[in-house]
């Protein structure tokens, strides 16, 4: 066979190839979509689930996702902030600070299941939390951490060396050369990586499952105490999220209606994450405008 | 008097500046918020260590026969009077399912890596890379209630049986890898300076020509260290896997019969056991070999990185 022949059957192939990875990703997408919407309704997003009957919804899940959310972000994002403004701008290329990335890339590459063990141990056992927000909100944040560490320092690698340079010139201490210097020129990007691993502890479940438990005990909306036990706000509640959900019906649930429930809350999840990604794109952008005039 | 006036001089010279107390400030602060990630980290490792070693030193069972013991039975004791708790079952499922989507999503995401970068990089960038870039974002979950309403019932109609098995976990974890794969390729081939390509057409190569012998080439230690990541991926994925596999702890006789995997193990068992009880310790047994697997992993990519750049 001619190269020219050959060169037309591989790119034919790889033609197809692609198609194929597309379909099989659209249909995928499809699917959640058109078996998820029609089960969508206010109903569904704010009523209690029913463990034995029909007509249960998510709304206790969805708030308990948020909420969890909420709390592991505001635990990790301060400590990931100062982690990568410490390895970024003030250690020094030698073996310390290699050693120490290496812990954070293993802590990136662990399974979630065995940082929900972890936190299992640790959290609800040895520190005796118990199954409950507190315990989950940790173990998301120990998932969490080292891939925002490492999303935090590669805003922080975007920005020019002038900037540093430019700081210091002017006779500010490198603290100050990061916080009114480099940080503001990098709240964008930050705010993209922020929001995108947000995107990722939303669904998380694996690490969920033994921290902050699987049973979702129903909430009084009215109630904003964070110190009574069926209040929205209490941190020491057991807490299922809607991923865990979606894992618990669909391996040991016994509603009737477990299959509908479970792609209306996969469809919750999917436009959850998507609103996510464009937030991210958009606010990325539109920060960007504000804050450089560019 | 006068050295009065020197001392206070002096004192005054030797005291930080207020800007000098913020910089030791701000700098312990963010040491000490790096030091708890490592402190993280040792503690994961040391916690499930020594949770998973309690069953070879005080329950005294023989690694040897852990790992590759057939029958993963803690509750009951085999003739000789000793638990039986063989993980061999659930290692070998844990890799066959993670050797078998990493073959089948390899050339997937690599043929698609190519397309968006070498060929069509307008649609690439229009159409694959948001599209792929979404799914790296999906919950497992999802994958793994896919699985269970599409992938298992397919399964079921075409080789008979229940339909869960390793077949479908390949089948969910393939879906599951391939866009991570794919955008890593991705990186991976764009990293390719422009110039290789340029000499290669230059030299009368065709397009497949200086794909083929000259970016893939180039590449190799890239897209290597994308398949190692996506077969940690899924070495380490277990809520999709534990969803679509039929959770048996039997040896995998084919691909289409129930079996299990060392995530899928845990995910059901860690619940149902009491703390401190051979069955429980056996569990995390198993979850230190998810762990020591998930360094291996990590070993690979850097050694593969290493190589990569003395080139």
């Amino acid at each position: 066979m001619d190269t020219k022949k050959q060169n037309k059957l591989a790119i034919g192939a790889l033609y197809g190839i692609a198609g194929l990875v597309v379909l099989i990703l659209l249909a995928l997408l499809g699917y959640i979509l058109a078996s998820g919407l029609p089960q969508l309704s206010w109903h569904f997003l704010t009523a209690p689930a029913k463990a034995f009957l029909k007509g249960g919804g998510v709304g206790v899940q969805l708030f308990n996702s948020f909420y969890l959310l909420i709390l592991a972000m505001a635990i990790s994002f301060p400590i990931a902030l100062g982690a990568a403004i410490y390895l970024y701008e003030y250690a020094r290329d030698n073996w310390v600070t290699t050693t120490i990335r290496t812990a954070i890339e293993i802590l990136s590459s662990l399974p979630s299941v065995v940082v929900g063990l972890f936190g299992f141990l640790f959290f609800v056992v040895k520190l005796r939390l118990g199954f409950s927000i507190l315990s989950g909100a940790f173990a998301l944040t120990f998932f969490n951490l080292p891939l925002l560490t490492r999303s935090i320092e590669d805003s922080l690698r975007t920005i020019d060396l002038e900037q540093r340079e430019g700081g210091l010139a002017l006779g500010l201490s490198r603290w100050e050369t990061v916080t009114r210097v480099i940080l503001p020129a990098a709240v964008p990007s930050i705010l993209t990586g922020v929001i995108l691993s947000a995107g990722r502890v939303f669904g998380e479940a694996a690490a969920l499952i033994y921290t902050a438990g699987q049973s979702a005990p129903a909430l009084n909306f009215a109630d904003w105490n964070p110190f009574n036990i069926s209040s929205p706000l209490n941190p020491m509640r057991p807490a299922e999220t809607l991923a865990v959900h979606i894992w618990k019906i669909n391996s040991e649930g016994i509603m009737p209606d477990a299959k509908a429930i479970s792609s209306g809350s996969s469809a919750v999840l999917i436009i959850a994450i998507l609103l996510f990604n464009f937030a991210a794109r958009y606010v990325g952008k539109r920060l960007y405008k504000r804050l450089t005039s560019a | 008097m006068k050295t009065k006036t020197t001392q206070q001089l002096e004192q005054q010279l030797k005291r930080h500046s207020k800007a000098a107390k913020l910089e030791i400030w701000g700098r312990t602060i963010s040491l000490t918020a790096l030091l708890l990630i490592v402190a993280v980290v040792v503690a994961i490792i040391g916690f499930v260590a020594s949770k998973g070693i309690a069953t070879f030193t005080s329950n005294h069972v023989n690694l040897w026969d852990f790992l590759t013991g057939k029958s993963w039975n803690p509750n009951i004791t085999d003739a000789n009077g000793k638990p039986e708790v063989g993980a061999l079952p659930m290692i070998v499922g844990s890799f066959l399912i993670t050797i078998l989507s990493a073959i089948v999503a390899t050339p997937f995401a690599i043929g698609t890596a190519v397309f968006m970068n070498e060929i069509s990089p307008n649609k690439g960038a229009k159409i694959l890379q948001p599209v792929t870039e979404l799914l790296v974002g999906i919950p497992s979950v999802v994958y793994g209630f896919i699985g269970l309403s599409v992938v298992v019932p397919t399964t079921r109609a075409i080789f008979g049986g229940s339909g869960f098995g390793i077949l479908s976990g390949t089948c969910v974890l393939f879906v599951m890898i391939l866009p991570t794969v794919t955008s890593m390729s991705a990186d991976a081939l764009k990293s390719v300076p422009r110039y290789y390509r340029e000499a290669s057409l230059a030299l009368g190569a065709t397009q497949w020509q200086t794909i083929y012998k000259v970016v893939l080439r180039a590449a190799t230690p890239g897209l290597m260290t994308a398949v190692v990541f996506g077969m940690a991926r899924a070495f380490g994925e277990a809520l999709a896997v534990q969803m679509v596999i039929g959770n048996a702890a039997l040896m995998p006789n084919s691909l289409v019969s129930p079996s299990s995997t060392l995530t899928s193990v845990l995910t059901t068992g860690i619940g149902n056991t009491v703390m401190g009880s051979l069955q429980n310790n056996a569990l995390w047994s198993l979850a230190l070999v998810l762990l020591l697997m998930s360094l291996v992993f990590n070993l690979i990519i850097r050694l593969i990185g290493r190589k990569g750049r003395l080139q």
